[in-house]
């Protein structure tokens, strides 16, 4: 991995929401093409993490360095940063009052990178791509849970990011539709993505991910191989988790 | 009631006049109220923190908070009356150089819908489901982008039955306007009521025809829009 670019590198990353401390003291290192899972107990800080990556959440101590740009930076255009950064919600987020392809064009237009027609092609292709062009013209309430999913994903794409941030992103599906997701995400992972993915599928984390990060309690606890972290955990804490989920 | 008819044409044609001032000054005001609404409204959810932004919103509050606390008759004598004698000595000003008791009536209704129509929007904006915002934001939209093209479309569904509401009642309370002398729909029925004193009731009741069936097409208007405005 080292002679591969550095995407994201957070360096002493705290986050507060009053008094309470959800993210400690988090320092990590992404690479262009990397695939990190993030798992651990609900309340540890994972979701947090992602969404200070983007700057959804405001930071409140350390730095994110986001291909080079420190968001943390008031001076930075969070928005034009925000471009090169998809992200996936487990909600979905799908904008109702839009069609599916209406959604998938609304961003690029918007921010002028494409023209209209360049904006229709690609959303042709992107719902080609995640299997759901015959929907293009449905509204996202007539949409199953998976398809809604594929359309977000589709939607994210659109701004052609080369990073996507995963939030829970089957967590929210029924068991039958999960698996319809994750297909979209290996792809996508394939095709040479760089990922972050907070997710409580171990399978998915052990073989898509390239790497695993177990957060606990706003601390990460332990990383690594995804086999060896999941399979052979060494901390306590990581043992104590994955026994309750596997 | 022979008097009635043998005169109806005439009651008719004055009612007719009144109610064209009504309705002018009714689509003048909702105009404004609904820019006054969107403006304040969305003001009131910002959450900036900047010392304007505070100020704005601090503005925002105290406007509706005065209107929303007082009644409207009182709010017409304080417009009309009170301003304008606070004001002659000061800058020579009077309602009669700038429209009289018709712009009078304009500003009292705007202002006063105004306020109403400023919590409907600032509820229906925050009706709008936050993971929308920040679908929008993660796709790099800026924040007035994401309330224009995301946020108000959404809330405007929520909103609309309330707004059409406040409509039908702004147009009833410009009867409230008689009291300064607009030549509206109840002016015109309390002056020939007078000259007519045998006929009071058909009158009135004639009157209250032209505000049931406006405010009826209106009520129809928002059972129509609703329909159309579902998804999918």
């Amino acid at each position: 991995m080292a002679e591969n670019k550095l995407k994201v590198s957070v360096k002493n990353l705290k986050k507060s929401f009053g008094d309470l401390e959800v993210l400690k003291d988090i320092s990590l290192d992404i690479y262009e093409g990397e695939v990190v899972c993030m798992i651990g107990p609900s309340g540890s800080g994972k979701s947090t993490f992602l969404r200070c990556l983007n700057r959804l959440e405001d930071i409140t101590g350390g730095s994110v360095m986001i291909d080079g740009y420190d968001i943390t930076d008031k001076k930075v255009n969070i928005n034009k940063v925000r471009e090169n950064i998809g992200m996936v919600f487990q909600h979905f987020n799908l904008f109702p009052h839009k069609t599916v392809k209406e959604n998938i064009m609304l961003a690029p237009v918007k921010l002028k990178k494409m023209s209209k027609e360049e904006a229709s092609e690609t959303a042709d292709q992107l719902l080609t791509r995640v299997g759901l062009l015959d929907k293009k013209d449905a509204y996202p309430d007539q949409l199953s849970g998976g398809q809604k999913q594929r359309v977000a994903i589709a939607r994210s794409l659109a701004m052609n990011p080369d990073i996507m941030l995963f939030d829970e992103p089957t967590s929210a599906l029924d068991p039958e539709m999960v698996g319809e997701v994750l297909t979209v995400m290996q792809d996508l992972a394939k095709q040479g993505m760089t990922m972050v993915v907070v997710t409580h599928e171990m399978g998915f984390a052990r073989e898509v991910g390239t790497k695993v990060v177990f957060m606990d309690n706003g601390y990460i606890v332990e990383q690594g191989d995804p086999y060896e972290v999941i399979n052979h955990p060494k901390e306590p804490r990581t043992i104590d988790f994955l026994n309750k989920v596997l | 009631m022979s008097v009635f008819i043998a005169n109806l044409s005439k009651f008719i044609s004055r009612f007719n006049t009144a109610f064209v001032m009504t309705v002018e000054i009714s689509i003048l005001s909702l105009f404004f109220a609904t820019v006054i609404g969107i403006i304040v409204g969305v003001i009131n959810t910002s959450k900036g923190k900047s010392i304007p932004m505070r100020i704005l919103r601090g503005i925002g509050s105290v406007y509706i908070f005065i209107i929303r606390g007082t009644p409207m008759l009182v709010q017409i004598l304080i417009i009309y009356y009170g301003i304008a004698s606070a004001l002659r000595p000061l800058i020579g000003f009077s309602w009669h150089s700038i429209g009289g008791t018709f712009t009078a009536g304009v500003v009292v209704c705007s202002l006063n819908a105004g306020a109403y129509m400023s919590e409907i929007v600032r509820g229906g904006i925050e009706a709008v489901d936050h993971g929308q915002v920040e679908a929008a934001r993660s796709l790099g939209l800026t924040s007035t982008q994401t309330m224009t093209s995301i946020v108000l479309p959404q809330a405007l569904r929520t909103m609309m039955p309330s707004i059409i509401n406040q409509f039908i009642i702004t147009i009833k309370d410009t009867s409230l306007l008689s009291t300064i002398g607009v030549a509206e729909l109840t002016n015109a029925g309390k002056m020939m009521a007078s000259n007519w004193s045998s006929q009071v009731l058909l009158l009135y009741c004639t009157m209250a025809v032209y505000y049931l069936v406006i405010c009826s097409l209106l009520a129809q208007a928002s059972k129509y829009v609703e329909k159309r405005m579902s998804y999918g």
